[in-house]
C-alpha cells in the first residue's frame, strides 16, 4: 500500500469535499486516493465531492473505472459526485476507448461543479 | 545490337546519308532532321490540334507560343535525353493553363499528337529502309514515350497541388464554432462531412467548450447532404466527449434521407437528443440554459 506524500489534495469546503489530482496517479496511488477520500466523507459527513482532474493529460481505463468506483461508493456513504475538468484531448480518448464515466456527472469546471452540487446534493432541508 | 548493326551495314549501300554513322549517330541525325523542319512541323502539328478541338482555351497567339515553346523543349529532350528542363517548363505551363479549365486529356492529347507528326515525318524521310525506320524508332520511340509521360504526369501533379491547397483553405472554413449566447455554442456544418473534417470538427467543438465555457452545443446539419457509418459514430463519440467536459449537445437539421441511413446502419443513437430544425435546437438550448425569450409586440413594428 503507498504510505507517501499524498498526490491528491482533499479539501473541504462546506459540505463538499474537493479533491485535485495533481499528476497523473499510478494505480496503487489511485487505490490510497480512493481510501482516503471515502474516509474523508464520512469524517466531514460531506454532501459532495468534486473530483478536478485538469491537470490530467492522460486517464487510463484503471484510472477512469476507479473514478467511477469512487462516485459509486461515494453514493452509497450518501455524497454526490461530480468530475470536472477533463480535457478535451482527454474526453475524446476516454470515448474513443469505450472507457464512460457511467452514470457520474461531468462537469466543466470546478466553479460549475460547485454549481451543479448546489441543486443536486440534497441539502434541501438539511442546513 | 549486334545482327542491327550488320543490317544497318546493308542499308548503307542504298543510304549514302547514312554513311558511317552508328547507332549513336542516328539521334542527333534525326533532331537535326526535326530542327531543320521546324517550322512546317511545328504548324502541322497546331493544325492537327485544332482538328482534334484540343486547346479552346487558348488564342491563336497564345497556341503559337506555347506550341513553339514545347516543340523547342521536345526536340531538346530527344537531343540531351534530360527531362528536367522539360519538367520545370510543363509545371510552368499547367500552372498558367490549368486556371482556365485546361483538361488532363487535352494536354496528352496535344503530347501524343506531336508525337505522331514527328513520327509520322521520320516515316516519310526513313521511307526507303524499312531496318533504318526501325532503328530511327528505336532511338526515337523511348525518348518521345518518356516526354509524353513526362508531360502528363507534370500536370496531374500540378493539379492536384491545386486540389489540395484548395482542401486545405476549404478546410479552414468548413467547421466554425460561433458562441451565439453566453454558454450556447452552434456548429452549422455545411457540405460532405468525410472522416478528416469529423476529426477537426470534434477538436474544435471540445476546444470551444472550454474556451467559451459552453453548457449548451448545437450542432446542426441542415448543410450535409450524407453521413456515412463512420461519421455517425464519430458524431456520436464528439456528443460522449462533450457531455465529459460538461456540455449536452443537441444535433438539429437531420435530413429524412440521413434519418433513415442512420437507423438502418444501426448507429446507437439513443443518447442523442436531436431536434427538427436549428431554430427548435435554439429554442430547446435556451430553455436548457434557463433564458425566455419574449415578443415585445409594442416594438415589433
Amino acid at each position: 500500500m503507498d504510505t507517501g506524500p499524498a498526490l491528491v489534495s482533499i479539501l473541504r469546503q462546506g459540505p463538499y469535499l474537493i479533491a485535485s489530482i495533481h499528476t497523473a496517479l499510478d494505480d496503487s496511488q489511485l487505490v490510497r486516493f480512493q481510501r482516503d477520500l471515502i474516509d474523508r466523507i464520512g469524517e466531514h459527513r460531506s454532501r459532495g465531492v468534486i473530483i478536478d482532474v485538469a491537470a490530467l493529460d492522460v486517464l487510463d481505463s484503471f484510472g477512469s473505472r476507479t473514478l467511477r468506483n469512487i462516485a459509486e461508493m461515494a453514493r452509497l456513504r450518501g455524497a454526490v459526485t461530480v468530475i470536472v475538468g477533463i480535457q478535451p484531448d482527454v474526453a475524446f480518448a476516454m470515448v474513443l476507448l469505450g472507457m464512460d464515466t457511467g452514470t457520474v456527472h461531468t462537469a466543466l469546471d470546478l466553479e460549475e461543479g460547485l454549481a451543479y452540487l448546489a441543486t443536486h446534493a440534497g441539502l434541501g432541508g438539511a442546513r | 545490337m549486334t545482327d542491327r548493326s550488320s543490317d544497318g551495314e546493308q542499308v548503307m549501300a542504298d543510304f549514302p546519308t547514312l554513311d558511317a554513322e552508328d547507332e549513336d549517330q542516328l539521334l542527333p541525325q534525326l533532331v537535326s532532321h526535326l530542327r531543320e523542319h521546324r517550322t512546317r512541323l511545328r504548324q502541322e502539328w497546331e493544325m492537327r490540334i485544332q482538328d482534334a478541338h484540343l486547346l479552346h482555351a487558348m488564342t491563336p497567339q497564345e497556341m503559337a507560343a506555347e506550341t513553339t515553346s514545347v516543340y523547342d523543349n521536345y526536340v531538346e529532350v530527344l537531343e540531351t535525353g534530360s527531362v528536367e528542363a522539360l519538367q520545370h517548363y510543363a509545371r510552368d505551363l499547367s500552372e498558367r493553363i490549368i486556371p482556365r479549365g485546361v483538361e488532363t486529356h487535352e494536354v496528352v492529347g496535344i503530347v501524343l499528337l506531336l508525337r505522331d507528326v514527328l513520327a509520322r515525318s521520320l516515316f516519310e524521310k526513313y521511307q526507303g529502309s524499312f531496318s533504318l525506320l526501325n532503328r530511327v524508332l528505336d532511338a526515337y520511340e523511348p525518348a518521345a514515350n518518356r516526354i509524353a509521360n513526362t508531360v502528363a504526369v507534370s500536370f496531374v501533379d500540378e493539379r492536384e497541388r491545386v486540389i489540395r491547397q484548395q482542401q486545405d483553405s476549404i478546410r479552414e472554413l468548413s467547421t466554425p464554432v460561433l458562441p451565439v449566447r453566453e454558454r450556447l455554442l452552434i456548429l452549422p456544418i455545411i457540405g460532405v462531412l468525410d472522416t478528416e473534417r469529423a476529426r477537426q470538427l470534434t477538436e474544435q467543438l471540445l476546444s470551444g467548450i472550454r474556451t467559451h465555457r459552453a453548457k449548451v452545443v448545437v450542432i446542426d446539419i441542415t448543410g450535409s447532404p450524407d453521413v456515412d457509418e463512420a461519421v455517425a459514430n464519430h458524431l456520436v463519440r464528439t456528443v460522449d466527449a462533450s457531455r465529459l467536459m460538461g456540455a449536452s449537445v443537441i444535433i438539429t437539421g437531420l435530413s429524412p434521407e440521413i434519418a433513415q441511413t442512420l437507423v438502418t446502419i444501426g448507429v446507437d443513437l439513443s443518447k442523442m437528443n436531436t431536434i427538427g430544425d436549428l431554430q427548435g435546437g435554439l429554442e430547446e438550448a435556451e430553455r436548457l440554459l434557463g433564458y425566455r425569450v419574449t415578443k415585445q409586440e409594442e416594438l415589433a413594428e
